[in-house]
């Protein structure tokens, strides 16, 4: 399998005022296709950064970095916008939907910038939600929904476009134990599906519905290992 | 992203934010609706001076005596007495002159039956009527024949009739002016009121028995000179001062003893005052127009600031730099345009309620509604640039990280 992140003595420093901080330190990673990674770490690990870079959000300071055999390290603003458009899917800790807007035009929003016509748009946004359990919910704004269907929501915005990628930071941070358990399982389904799925968390019990751990400690990789016992979620329960 | 889509996330925007979105354009609207009724206001007022000053005939020449002076101080237009009827005849000689009325002025008390009324009477020639611009409502005018032969005849204004006879025909009636016997033969036809002078209330009678048996002298107290054509104003003043000139007897070396005027000249001062009013007035609108667009540009800034977590959500899913720099643009000028286009309307409409309310004449004209449309929009693009390429510029992580 050809692998969808390949990373070679990635580093990244920071200049804060006087201070140099150098949050990666010669990172060497690879993340095959369709494998689960959870990147764990305590705050200040580098695994923020980490996230910021493979979901090219921010760029790395020196070192190579492709992402599915495209090299992000030499892209422009306008071509890493494209890359986040196109080729990673986002679900974030706080969900980040538009507020006043409704969950269906919230999942439309990765393809009105990909230039999509709007029915396609539209028939698209539909089927995502209803992928992800939200058939009656598709024209509640944010503020009307609870926060695992807010996150149901970012999920469904997240895949809409075919992301290579599905690059999630604390996913359950605002969520209680047993919605959390559900967004996993969403995930769990989605890379039992073929979908490469790349989680940031600091909880153990979250990290192990992965199959693999990478841990970070000062800036660099301090372990990658496969989940011995991996938590599984029961399709039921993510299809609710 | 399409220029189509940007509209309509612009417009959802502005939408969603629906208070906020007209307290942007109140600024905008309060500008351009003041330009649009300031400017009808002026225009208004400067087009009835101009239609009250055609209303004195056309292409006009006034003379009028020059003025004495005494030890170095003059005593004023009208001082020297200078004009005769003969430099009339003399004047109307000329090519470039299509009609000449002397006239000499005083005020009368008109006496018909038990009542009786005072007015202002103008003694003049025939030539009245085309030199003055006026029309008959009844009746004829005197003849130049009654003119030569100082037949007691009068016409009489509208105000008149109404005072003396309560609206009644006076056509053919006989009328005591200061104790002489008039016979009215016409009414002038209503004209309004010029300024200051009620020109409905006066009463006309030849100028020859009015020097002779009511105002006595020699003495004209003006002569109004009517051009042959508007092109030929000039000439006919030219002519008019040698003329004059050549009859008073003045060597070269002497100044004029008389004064022309003409209409056009009036009509200059006229225009040059309401133009400077249009001016300020304007000057004023068009500043509370740059407040609007700053008001713009403020609440822009603050909605970028407040939306910065947007921008980065936007951002982060695939948007670009000019994705959002076009997003916010088009909001800035949407607001502008909007409230440019209401204050299009209220501004049509304050100048109608101010000219129905006040009588005051208010003409709306194409060019300020457009040069209103134009600032609007130009008010928008200027003040919205800079907090669109500001909300642009945000860097997806800081835009996402900002509480």
């Amino acid at each position: 399998m050809k692998p969808v992140i390949q990373m070679e003595e990635l580093r990244k420093r920071y200049q804060i005022g006087d201070q140099e901080i150098q949050a990666l330190r010669g990172v060497s990673l690879s993340i095959e296709s369709g494998d689960f990674v959870a990147i764990m770490g305590p705050s200040g690990s580098g695994k923020s950064s980490m996230m910021n870079v493979i979901g090219c959000l921010d760029k790395p300071t020196s070192g190579e970095f492709y992402l599915d055999g495209y090299p992000v390290s030499q892209a422009h603003d306008d071509e890493l916008a494209e890359i986040r458009n196109h080729k990673i899917g986002f679900v974030f800790q706080n969900f980040n939907l538009l507020p006043r807007t409704t969950a269906v035009e919230n999942v439309e929003l990765p393809m009105l910038y990909a230039g999509k016509p709007a029915r396609e748009r539209r028939e698209r946004a539909i089927r995502a939600l209803i992928e992800v359990g939200l058939e009656e919910r598709l024209y509640n704004k944010p503020n009307e929904l609870s926060g695992g269907q807010q996150q149901r929501v970012s999920i469904a915005r997240a895949l809409v476009n075919d992301p290579v990628i599905l690059l999630a930071d604390e996913p359950t941070g605002a969520l209680d134990t047993k919605t959390s358990e559900e967004i996993m399982g969403i995930f769990q389904q989605l890379n039992d599906a073929g979908k490469t799925v790349i989680l940031v968390t600091h909880e153990p019990d979250i990290a192990e519905y992965a199959k693999r751990i990478v841990r970070f400690r000062d800036g660099q990789i301090v372990s990658n290992e496969v989940v011995e016992e991996r938590r599984r979620v029961l399709p039921e329960v993510g299809k609710r | 992203m399409s220029f189509l889509e940007s509209l309509r996330v612009s417009f959802r925007s502005i939408k969603a934010n629906g208070l906020r979105s007209v307290l942007t354009m109140l600024g905008i609207i309060i500008g351009v609706a003041a330009v649009i009724a300031m400017v009808a206001i002026g225009e208004g007022t400067s087009a009835s001076v101009a239609s009250q000053i055609n209303g004195l005939g056309s292409n006009l020449l006034i003379v009028s005596p020059g003025q004495a002076t005494q030890g170095r101080v003059s005593l004023g237009a009208g001082s020297l007495n200078t004009l005769t009827l003969a430099d009339a005849e003399a004047i109307a000689q000329k090519e470039s002159v299509s009609g000449v009325a002397p006239s000499v002025n005083g005020r009368a008390q008109l006496v018909w039956g038990s009542s009786n009324y005072s007015t202002s009477l103008e003694g003049t020639t025939e030539s009245f009527l085309e030199v003055r611009n006026v029309q008959l409502a009844e009746g004829r005018f005197f003849s130049n024949f009654e003119v030569k032969k100082q037949f007691n005849v009068a016409v009489v204004g509208t105000e008149v009739v109404s005072n003396l006879f309560g609206g009644s025909s006076p056509i053919g009636q006989t009328i005591q002016i200061n104790r002489i016997p008039f016979t009215i033969i016409g009414v002038l036809k209503s004209q309004g009121s010029s300024g200051m002078t009620n020109n409905d209330d006066r009463v006309l009678i030849p100028v020859t028995t009015a020097m002779s048996r009511l105002t006595g002298g020699k003495n004209v107290s003006a002569i109004y000179v009517s051009a042959a054509s508007a092109e030929v104003m000039s000439k006919a003043q030219a002519d008019t001062t040698a003329t004059l000139r050549a009859q008073h007897n003045l060597r070269p070396s002497e100044s004029d003893d008389f004064r022309i005027t003409s209409q056009s000249d009036i009509l200059s001062t006229a225009q040059a005052v309401s133009g400077s009013m249009t001016a300020l007035l304007s000057g004023i609108a068009a500043i509370s127009l740059i407040v609007g667009g700053i008001g713009v540009m403020n609440i822009m800034l603050v909605s970028v600031t407040e939306r910065t977590r947007e921008i980065g959500i936007r951002k982060a899913i695939g948007a670009k730099k000019r994705d959002i720099l076009r997003q916010f643009l088009i909001e800035a000028v949407t607001l502008s345009l909007l409230g440019g286009v209401i204050g299009i309307i209220l501004g049509i409409g304050a100048a109608v309620t101010v000219s129905k309310l006040s009588g005051m004449a208010t003409a709306i004209t194409i060019s300020p509604v457009l040069y209103a449309f134009l600032t609007s929009t130009a008010v928008g693009v200027i003040f919205g640039v800079y907090p669109a390429r500001k909300a642009a510029q945000l860097k997806p992580i800081d835009a996402l990280r900002y509480e």
